[in-house]
């Protein structure tokens, strides 16, 4: 893509999705149920160039061990060059990665939670981390948006 | 070169002005539908049903609550209670949220007086000792449990509301709290103290109780000290030991082992993973159970877990601090538990390398 198209695809995200950053967390609903917005999400993750690198089954877990609940799962994605830099330069962020979402059912809808990367940038304060930070925010929103538009 | 530079240039500007155009707090151009469902709908629902936050939907509600109320709500929030203020919001913004809200049902917006209502202070205390510390609280607290959704079962509709909120005690008039006694909200647990025998004096002596929690002391749930944003404690031991001591330590504390991974596994060539840094995932059910019952957005930082790593300083074994995030969460039921947590992965790590 050349550099002033993203440049005004990333004009064009930060409008449309500002609203995601009233939190410390982004937090969607999808009208699509579980497994379609499961599938959503992890083709997005793929389109952004991250790889997925597990599914934590949260609801598998608790529901062999006698506990009631619907769908909930983490996805773990990363790129593995990003979290090889990462871990060389800065290892104290090691704990929080790989980068995650948490998608679960709420009736016939989906929920999706993620961090906002802003506060990571806070917590830090790296100035190195900078760039990273930026990048994951503006790609978890377009992630988001693809799940919260898609029908 | 200059074609390219004047591409840029105008792409910059189209792009800033619809940024600019789409977000200036024009009234004519402000949508509260669209407000409310970026902002809103995804605790609230979408045709305001509920489910992590509460049924903005229920003619009992609605009926019962001022626009005021609604407005205040909104730019305060409910500290501590996971309802976040919008501060970011103009007045214009949250008024058309509330226009918004108020098409979810046919009922009218009700209308209260600001002025404060008098009544025996000592007599309301006994009242509410008797009729509302049950669900509301002895203090005042609320129902615990405020993240329930419809993903898990639920034991009440609605969780009751603190009452001492500095949040709710400041959207809500005197004349509210007595009219939400006196008519009780239908479709919750809220019912007509006024049906159940309460005189109208009984009403206002209890909402004189309430307006009281505004002089409680509140306090700062966070220890000074704990605002790392996550623990680190370098190992006497080798990589190996210490990943075996931690995965020994991990069971002794009641925690059931889940995996055993490499940080960058499954985003490498398998086999080609760094082999010298290790993530030890594990859980203890019940306590997964409770959290994601005080509030489901806990999965965020799920499963438990502790990564090893070595270095050229030596060998490190890594935490998340659970008491700094649980500040991203707005939950002060949430607070106890991670302060819990952060204490747990502390004992575990320091077992493991003692």
């Amino acid at each position: 893509m050349s550099h002033y198209l993203k440049l005004c695809t990333t004009f064009i995200i930060l409008t449309f999705t500002n609203s995601l950053l009233a939190d410390g967390l982004f937090m969607v609903r999808s009208n699509l149920a579980f497994p379609e917005a499961m599938t959503v999400l992890q083709n997005s993750l793929i389109k952004h160039g991250y790889k997925i690198s597990r599914v934590q089954r949260v609801d598998v877990g608790l529901t062999k061990n006698k506990y009631k609940t619907d769908k909930y799962r983490v996805v773990f994605y990363g790129k593995a060059r990003e979290v090889g830099e990462i871990a060389n330069k800065y290892p104290d962020f090691i704990p929080y990665l790989p980068l995650k979402i948490a998608i679960f059912a709420e009736g016939e809808q989906t929920l999706l939670v993620a961090t906002n990367p802003d506060e990571y940038e806070r917590m830090y304060k790296e100035p190195g981390m900078s760039s990273y930070f930026k990048r994951w925010k503006t790609d978890l929103r377009s992630v988001l948006k693809d799940v919260v538009t898609a029908k | 070169m200059y074609k390219s530079d004047f591409k840029i240039k105008l792409s910059i500007f189209v792009s800033a002005s619809l940024m600019i155009g789409l977000t200036l707090p024009l009234n004519a151009g402000i949508n509260g539908g669209s407000l409310y469902r970026d902002n809103c709908a995804a605790c609230h629902g979408y045709a305001g049903k509920g489910g992590v936050g509460v049924p903005l939907s229920l003619e009992g509600f609605q009926s019962t609550v001022s626009d005021h109320y609604l407005f205040e709500t909104i730019r305060n929030g409910r500290p501590g209670r996971v309802m976040p203020a919008f501060k970011q919001f103009s007045d214009a913004q949250i008024n058309a949220i509330v226009k918004h809200l108020r098409t979810f049902t046919k009922a009218k917006a009700a209308k209260f007086s600001n002025k404060a209502l008098r009544g025996n202070l000592k007599n309301g205390k006994a009242l509410y000792a008797k009729n509302c510390a049950s669900c509301h609280g002895d203090k005042g607290e609320g129902g615990t449990g405020t993240g329930v959704t419809f993903s898990r079962p639920r034991n009440l509709p609605i969780i009751a509301p603190s009452l001492s909120n500095p949040g709710f005690l400041k959207s809500a008039s005197d004349q509210m709290i007595e009219t939400t006694l006196i008519k009780g909200r239908k479709g919750t647990p809220m019912v007509s103290f006024l049906k159940r025998g309460l005189t109208r004096k009984d009403i206002k002596d209890i909402v004189v109780y309430v307006r009281s929690f505004e002089k409680q002391k509140r306090k700062n749930e966070f220890p000074k000290d704990d605002k790392k944003a996550f623990i680190k404690i370098k190992s006497a031991e080798n990589f190996k030991t210490t990943v075996e001591n931690i995965k020994r330590s991990v069971i002794g504390h009641n925690f059931k082992l889940i995996r055993v991974q490499y940080l960058n596994q499954g985003m490498v060539e398998k086999g080609s993973e760094n082999k010298k840094q290790v993530i030890v995932y594990f859980c203890n059910f019940r306590m997964l159970n409770n959290a994601l019952a005080i509030d489901p957005r806990v999965g965020q930082f799920l499963p438990c877990r502790l990564t090893i790593i070595e270095n050229k300083a030596g060998v490190f074994i890594y935490a998340i601090n659970p008491y700094r995030l649980s500040a991203l969460f707005n939950n002060k039921e949430l607070n106890k538990s991670c302060g819990g947590m952060r204490k747990t992965y502390m004992d575990i790590i320091e077992e493991a390398t003692l």
